[in-house]
């Protein structure tokens, strides 16, 4: 590969920064092309989701499907602005915004009963099963261990229901108040 | 990699062997949100550490970093340096070439006329071997140093090695005749396997096929026992790692029944990178780089034999001698297997995460109950 950086422009450099707001700075830019050509390993100018698959770390997340739907075919500008929700200068709203944007697969600004209970299943696997109850031994009272009837009831606290179609705000009033860490540090060298 | 669901299924189950916990190595914070006290809206909707988590992942990895070579620097390109430097590689070149006539000219009589002496010709070959191991080493300018007393043959004993290169052999090889476990390779490499190597007493595997392993470590026992053979060589991680760190050992050579002597092996990279990225490179254009750069500088150190402790596991035999040899060499450990170079990990790790999510969850909604 040889040095990567040479390959990108001041006049590049400064694009990709305007177009993720600043998010990051110039060094991490050319360090984030390094390691986009890096993964792009037949350099076809987007990382293919077997070049994502191919890092063990993410293939082990229980979320990395969802994330790939949403990394597929990314140019290093888009790559960049995908990335930017991560950086330690992102705003709360730009944060909460991102994890809309992996509820609402559908892109149409709702989040729907089944978009959540999907994310839950992907965190949950077959841990929490389809219909099955079991027994508290102790209390004698019925455990849940569904994941529809866990999600609908914390919907239902929460002053929603099985029909509510969340908004952005919504995510805002639930998520803004918690204080949300989602911030990855971009090695430079 | 085009691999067949049964393919990928067995090279899984290959991986699902029980291994020191992971969650060891990896920084500490569970990756999914673990709810406190009652279970709200907000602790489920809250996916941030699993996707901080992806996100660190792609931003930088502990496993792509192992195979990471650094590019090659030219140094040589100026009016008093680049003459010097030709003169050099063609004097290296002719170094190789004698060594090879040499080698030729008394290892293929000594392999066929003394075909009914085998023990004479056995020593003779395995002199011939480290022979022209030393010829090699001496083309790439090869300053190495060998700390620690000389490995002695004894039955019952194996060495391994942290592994970097093909070349580590040939370093290893040029002082004590060692027999090594190696992976076919096509080309003039593989004419060498099966030609030269053979009389040093080399085991085969295959990594692509699923039953081989169970044939190799048959015949890793085989060897080990033989009172005649030379001692064994293995590289227990499987793959070729770059130097600064070392992934995890393949339980393989710990299982034996014999004492385990751990070489370490440290290259100076202000001379040469020695990495060998099979992704990259060739072999054939490695050992060209190699020929073409400054030096090859290393040193060795033959580490205190180990033995199998009362109640230790071969996984944590394995892990020990990995502690000692990376100390030794200065290689930061990583919980991964070099073998995902080829293959996917296996869903037990996905599989962890989520049960420890759906606990917390569980454990979230009992709080109200009660």
């Amino acid at each position: 590969m040889g040095n990567t950086s040479s390959m990108l422009t001041q006049y590049d450099i400064e694009e990709v920064q305007q177009h993720c707001n600043n998010a990051f700075s110039q060094q991490e830019i050319v360090s984030l092309y390094e390691r986009f050509c890096q993964l792009d390993r037949n350099g076809g100018g987007f990382v293919s989701g077997e070049e994502f698959l191919s890092v063990p770390e993410f293939a082990v997340n229980p979320l990395s499907q969802r994330l790939l739907r949403m990394l597929d075919g990314l140019n290093f500008k888009e790559f960049v602005a995908f990335l930017s929700a991560f950086s330690p200068r992102a705003t709360v709203q730009q944060k909460i915004e991102f994890i809309f944007k992996v509820y609402d697969s559908d892109g149409n600004g709702k989040v729907t009963f089944n978009d959540m209970l999907d994310v839950l299943h992907d965190l949950t696997g077959q841990f929490i099963s389809e219909q099955q109850s079991e027994v508290d031994l102790i209390l004698e009272m019925p455990l849940f261990t569904d994941c529809k009837q866990v999600l609908t009831k914390v919907l239902e606290e929460a002053g929603y229901n099985k029909e509510s179609l969340l908004v952005m705000s919504d995510f805002v009033k639930i998520l803004g108040s918690s204080g949300l860490k989602m911030e990855v540090e971009v090695p430079v060298d | 990699m085009n691999s067949s669901e049964g393919k990928l299924k067995s090279s899984s189950s290959e991986l699902d062997l029980d291994r020191p916990n992971i969650e060891d190595y990896l920084p500490s914070g569970s990756s999914i949100q673990e709810p406190h006290g009652k279970l709200r809206l907000r602790d489920l909707l809250d996916i941030s550490p699993a996707l901080t988590e992806a996100a660190g992942a792609i931003v930088d990895d502990s496993f792509t970093r192992c195979f990471k070579s650094n590019p090659p620097e030219l140094w040589n390109w100026n009016v008093y340096l680049f003459p010097l430097w030709c003169c050099g590689v063609v004097f290296r070149a002719l170094v190789l070439t004698i060594g090879w006539i040499i080698f030729l000219s008394c290892f293929i009589p000594v392999h066929f006329l003394l075909k009914g002496n085998d023990n004479l010709r056995k020593k003779m070959e395995r002199a011939l071997v480290e022979l022209i191991c030393s010829f090699f080493v001496a083309s790439w300018t090869g300053v190495v140093k060998y700390h620690g007393p000389r490995p002695s043959m004894r039955p019952k004993q194996v060495f391994v090695a942290n592994h970097t290169s093909m070349i580590d052999f040939i370093i290893l090889e040029q002082m004590t005749a060692f027999a090594v476990i190696m992976q076919k390779h096509p080309g003039w490499v593989g004419l060498l396997q099966s030609t030269i190597l053979e009389s040093v007493g080399c085991i085969w595997f295959n990594r692509s096929e699923a039953k081989d392993r169970e044939i190799v470590t048959r015949k890793l026992r085989e060897h080990s026992q033989g009172a005649d053979n030379n001692p064994l060589l293995i590289f227990p991680e499987g793959t070729c790692v770059n130097n600064q760190y070392s992934v995890m050992f393949k339980k393989g050579a710990f299982e034996l029944g014999c004492t385990v002597c751990p070489i370490a092996i440290k290259y100076n990279k202000i001379f040469v990178d020695a990495f060998w990225n099979s992704r990259k490179q060739s072999f054939t254009m490695h050992l060209l780089q190699l020929m073409t750069s400054w030096a090859v500088v290393c040193d060795v150190w033959y580490l205190e034999p180990q033995n199998l402790r009362p109640g230790e596991t071969p996984i944590e035999f394995a892990e020990r001698i990995r502690d000692i040899i990376s100390v030794r060499a200065g290689l930061k450990k990583v919980p991964w297997d070099g073998y995902l170079k080829y293959s996917r990990p296996s869903p037990k790790h996905r599989e962890r995460k989520q049960q420890s999510f759906a606990e917390s969850v569980l454990r979230g909604l009992e709080l109200e109950e009660k």
